[in-house]
């Protein structure tokens, strides 16, 4: 529900990220890091881009969204495990000291551009 | 050509919400982010809980909502200053965001008061990815939801510092499984202490505001 928002968050680091000496670039790709553990849905989140990406210079860019598993570090035994629902505990020992190594990513990592 | 960028999506956010934090701090206020789905029983929370603790904490409300001004006027019958947010008159953002925040608490007399209560739009989902500076956050879940709310919002109980397990006077009438609402709660927050109340017939908030006035006086004791 609150992609559009997400989005506009986007928008706003990609124009940052432009360098200033390079006019009229195209942004071909924009390379995000979304976690699992995170309240936002990749789908809902591209349809909202493209509606706020019009008439900008990354109109039409492809967001390759990478989706980071949720991992577990447990301090307890030391060891990491991959889940993919609660409980948030560790698979080796069940402890609930644990640490989350990712899975709550919202990045943006790289843009990629082109010369017109 | 590839430009490296590596920034947080949230970080105009986040810095918002930190800048928020050290301003509440300065001025000696304790604040917490109250949040849960729709009807779950915030604001009947909020009126049984100010009229507790007026007397012995000062506070204050910031209460958001997509629409209506329906909750503060509720909330002023208890003589506590509340500022209503309205995201948008038709249906605008789901969640409250720091410079929201910050902006409402210019209404607000912050010296006259320790506790900043905001009560968030309800909603168990983007609320929780928006920090807006808060000490303590806390979610709201009712026994006419079903047990498993929890489990299907993971990242809203595992953000939150305590539950609160409302209606439970309606209990009687229901299949709601409490135990199994509560090791669903622990299953995704070992830990997170539940409070069994009912807003309503004002049950069980001894224990509730005994520990949320231990909580705002430890972060000017520490």
């Amino acid at each position: 529900m609150h992609e559009m928002s997400i989005a506009l968050h986007i928008k706003d680091i990609v124009i940052d990220s432009i360098p200033s000496d390079q006019t009229g670039v195209k942004v071909e790709t924009i390379n995000l890091k979304i976690g699992k553990l995170t309240a936002v849905v990749p789908k809902s989140l591209k349809f909202c881009f493209d509606i706020i990406s019009r008439d900008t210079p990354f109109n039409g860019a492809i967001l390759n969204i990478e989706e980071p598993p949720l991992i577990l570090f447990c301090n307890d035994c030391n060891k990491e495990s991959t889940i993919i629902k609660p409980p948030f505990t560790c698979k080796n020992c069940k402890s609930s000291n644990i640490e989350f190594l990712s899975g709550r990513e919202l990045l943006v990592v790289s843009i990629e551009v082109s010369q017109p | 050509m590839e430009i490296k960028v590596v920034r947080d999506i949230l970080d105009v956010n986040n810095s918002i919400a930190e800048e928020n934090r050290k301003f509440f701090s300065a001025k000696g206020v304790f604040v917490l982010n109250l949040m849960s789905s729709p009807g779950s029983g915030k604001t009947a929370t909020l009126e049984k809980t100010l009229v507790r603790i007026n007397n012995k904490i000062p506070a204050a409300v910031i209460v958001g909502d997509i629409c209506t001004t329906n909750d503060a006027e509720r909330l002023l019958k208890t003589s506590t200053p509340v500022v209503q947010i309205n995201t948008d008159n038709f249906g605008g953002e789901c969640h409250l965001a720091a410079h929201v925040i910050r902006k409402a608490a210019d209404d607000l007399d912050l010296d006259s008061i320790k506790l900043l209560i905001i009560e968030n739009i309800g909603n168990l989902v983007c609320p929780a990815e928006f920090d807006i500076g808060e000490d303590m956050r806390g979610v709201v879940l009712s026994v006419t939801e079903g047990e498993d709310k929890p489990l299907k919002y993971p990242l809203m109980f595992r953000v939150c510092d305590f539950a609160l397990l409302n209606k439970i006077d309606l209990l009687p009438y229901l299949d709601f499984d409490k135990d199994k609402a509560i090791d669903n709660i622990h299953a995704v927050h070992p830990e997170m202490p539940v409070f069994e109340i009912s807003a309503s017939k004002g049950l069980g908030f001894d224990d509730w505001i005994e520990w949320l006035c231990t909580m705002v006086e430890n972060k000017f004791t520490d």
